[in-house]
């Protein structure tokens, strides 16, 4: 009797750690496009759930009336989650940045907003044409493994390698190239990188890009894993945006620490207390956070 | 005319003319059209059928020349899965569209909370899916006020004694299967359908060994299942509605080896296939209407209709949304008037044979008046399974046009 106990608990065990890695990487990618947006250019994009969304529509879409493969589907959701950041960047946020007919202090709150309502836009324009049902993507990898004598979909493992992938990558572009190092040095002082000669709108739409890149991977990870339909599009901003909070708005290390934290949080409240309240710890977490160390775990400013 | 005099007549023109107002739109609407309101969740899969199904049902009667030459309209509000919106929406359509009759919804949430409005309002109401067994059970607490709503569809403990003789069929009886562990969305319509499961599967053979209710909310189900997967239970048996896609993806992609079987409302749409990217092959789900099953003269009839004017079948809401259109219209004919009190006796008194079965009201002396009859006279439902691309039928027998075929990974008979 002991020794099932046991065995059933060491199950228990695998199965959150394997699972909790898989959301968390997940959480990670998604966090990790926002920090950056927020770092850089100062914008907290509330279409961030949005995005995801629209991607992972786009390629149940391509699935569905082109009859497109998994990886054609993955392909164009990616190309819609990059397309529509740039929309983002170009008809909702660069033009505010411009104008003149608003006070420079005025200017982060007006673009909060917009980025709000073209976040709701874009999930009711979804849900009119493709309804608010959820919507899965079809696996790129399919079947089962055994890990440590836990079944586990394939999928998980693969979407724990592509974020890790894709994270690595932006790690590399950003402290590794020219344009990357300038992406850095933009998000640390914007004045100074003009007198190197360096054109800022152009870090701006390189950054937009990237992040379009990412929350279309993201987004479509996500779909291949649990589905997503146009009423995540809140929740998923809403965790991107506490996450990013709790590492340190601005740090994108601290987005990613943030995230695993979250990751695994949510996963054993989900095992071990109740799947119902699996939100409940972290945003606990970050209240407790928010008042003992206001500028979160790896914060800077 | 002297001053006392021109103000009087002022006051006798003043009031003809008021007079005038009042009778001239009451005349109107004794020979206008008569107006049918619906309001539902017009983005869901599910909802978007019940708008449609009504507007059909409303041409074809307007076509065969209407309600003693009057025509019906429809007035459609899409309430975006809302309550509060819902309620906006009825008092709307009752103080400032004036509709005769409201078809609403198929969330039980939200027919709960129109049951009070239609009796402030003296509104018929009508739902074409929710299941919540309060529903009637609140006209039966409160008949004088509360007898204008009409249950459109089977109640939860209906739906649970109707899945429970598919199980004594087909899991005891062809797969020899004596364990199943209770999966619902924690809503108002499954407190009724677990209550019941847990009470109608012992006596058909199944022991339950777990009752599990997860927030309507979850989108990640691994904890869930691997939860059931560690108790072996033979089968899982589903109540859920408001969540669909994600469970069953996530059921294939874990290869939980125990199969799904009970009520799941959205493998009923015809599009759920594509939904899950054929994640649903195998599951078993109880229906009142499948592709080809002609449950009555009028279903064929009315699911090509359907497809050809609005490009895909319709929703299980869709088939009784339609039914609810004529058997209103055929309650006002019977009542010569739209007065509401005259039209609930006549709807009390409806035996229509519509596209799912025979329609019939259970008296206001019953637990829960106003609710539709379910038995082998009148709607017996249906117990249908997804295989390769279609849903096929298979139960009661009589209808039935396939076998019983699971995907690889499930393992019947799992339970030591």
């Amino acid at each position: 009797m002991g020794s099932e106990a046991r065995r059933d608990a060491m199950t228990v065990f695998w199965q959150i750690l394997i699972d909790g890695f898989a959301i968390s990487s997940l959480y990670a990618l998604g966090a990790t496009g926002f920090a950056l947006i927020f770092g850089v250019s100062g914008v907290l994009n509330l279409s961030h759930g949005s995005l995801m969304v629209a991607a992972v529509v786009a390629a149940w879409a391509a699935g569905d009336s082109l009859h497109a493969g998994p990886y054609m589907g993955a392909a164009v959701g990616v190309a819609v989650g990059f397309s529509l950041s740039l929309l983002t960047y170009f008809v909702v946020v660069n033009p505010l940045q411009r104008t003149r007919k608003i006070r420079e202090e005025e200017k982060e709150i007006f673009i909060l907003t917009a980025t709000l309502l073209w976040g709701i836009m874009i999930q009711q324009l979804i849900a009119y044409f493709y309804t608010d049902n959820a919507k899965t993507v079809a696996p790129i990898v399919q079947g089962v493994v055994a890990i440590a004598g836990v079944r586990t979909p394939s999928n998980e493992i693969f979407t724990a390698i592509v974020c890790g992938l894709a994270i690595a990558l932006l790690w590399l572009l950003v402290n590794r190239t020219r344009a990357g190092k300038a992406v850095l040095a933009a998000s640390m002082n914007p004045r100074g990188i003009t007198l190197l000669g360096v054109e800022l709108s152009h870090v701006y739409v390189a950054v937009w890009a990237i992040y379009g890149v990412l929350v279309g991977v993201a987004g479509v990870l996500l779909g291949m894993f649990l589905g997503i339909s146009s009423y995540s599009a809140g929740p998923l901003t809403a965790s991107a945006f506490s996450i990013v909070v709790l590492g340190g708005l601005g740090s994108v290390p601290g987005a990613l620490v943030a995230a695993y934290v979250v990751g695994y949080l949510e996963t054993i409240t989900a095992y071990l207390i109740s799947p119902a309240y699996r939100t409940i710890p972290a945003l606990l977490l970050l209240i407790l956070v928010m008042y003992v160390r206001p500028r979160g775990l790896l914060g800077r400013r | 005319m002297n001053r006392s005099g021109s103000r009087l007549a002022a006051l006798a023109a003043g009031t003809a003319l008021v007079a005038l107002t009042l009778a001239g739109p009451a005349s109107a609407q004794a020979n206008g059209p008569i107006k049918i309101g619906v309001i539902a969740e017009a983005t869901a899969v599910a909802g978007s059928s019940i708008p449609q199904a009504a507007q059909l049902a409303a041409d074809e009667i307007n076509a065969a020349g209407g309600i003693n030459g009057r025509k019906i309209e429809i007035v459609s509000y899409d309430n975006h899965s809302s309550a509060a919106e819902s309620v906006r929406a009825f008092q709307r359509a009752a103080t400032q569209d004036h509709v005769n009759a409201v078809i609403a919804s198929y969330i039980s949430e939200v027919v709960l909370a129109l049951e009070p409005w239609a009796g402030r309002l003296k509104t018929v109401t009508v739902t074409p899916g929710a299941a919540s067994d309060v529903i009637t059970q609140n006209i039966a607490k409160d008949y004088d006020h509360l007898k204008y709503m009409f249950h459109g569809y089977a109640t939860s403990t209906s739906i649970a004694d109707a899945t429970c003789a598919a199980t004594k069929d087909l899991l005891v009886g062809q797969l020899h299967m004596k364990t199943a562990v209770v999966m619902s969305e924690d809503a108002a319509w499954t407190t009724p359908l677990d209550a019941e499961y847990v009470k109608c599967l012992p006596q058909v053979g199944l022991k339950v060994l777990d009752h599990i209710r997860f927030s309507p909310d979850t989108t990640d189900f691994t904890p869930i299942f691997n939860k059931i997967e560690g108790e072996k239970p033979d089968v899982i048996m589903t109540g859920i509605s408001h969540v669909g896609v994600q469970p069953t993806v996530q059921w294939k992609q874990q290869e939980v080896p125990i199969p799904m079987f009970g009520v799941s409302s959205q493998a009923t749409n015809s599009s759920f296939w594509n939904d899950t990217n054929g994640a649903t092959e195998g599951v078993l789900y109880q229906g009142f209407s499948g592709p080809d099953v002609a449950v009555t003269p009028k279903t064929l009839p009315f699911v090509q209709a359907f497809a050809k004017r609005f490009g895909h079948t319709p929703s299980y809401c869709g088939y009784t949304a339609y039914d609810e259109v004529y058997y209103i219209a055929d309650a006002i004919k019977r009542a010569g008037s739209v007065d509401p009190d005259k039209l609930v006796d006549a709807m009390e008194k409806t035996d229509y044979v519509g596209t799912i079965g025979r329609v019939q009201f259970k008296g206001k002396d019953t637990p829960n008046p106003h609710a539709l009859k379910i038995g082998p006279d009148t709607i017996t439902g249906l117990m249908l399974q997804w295989q390769s691309g279609k849903q096929v039928n298979l139960w009661p027998a009589k209808v039935a046009n396939g076998k019983l075929k699971f995907p690889s990974f499930i393992k019947i008979g799992s339970s030591n």
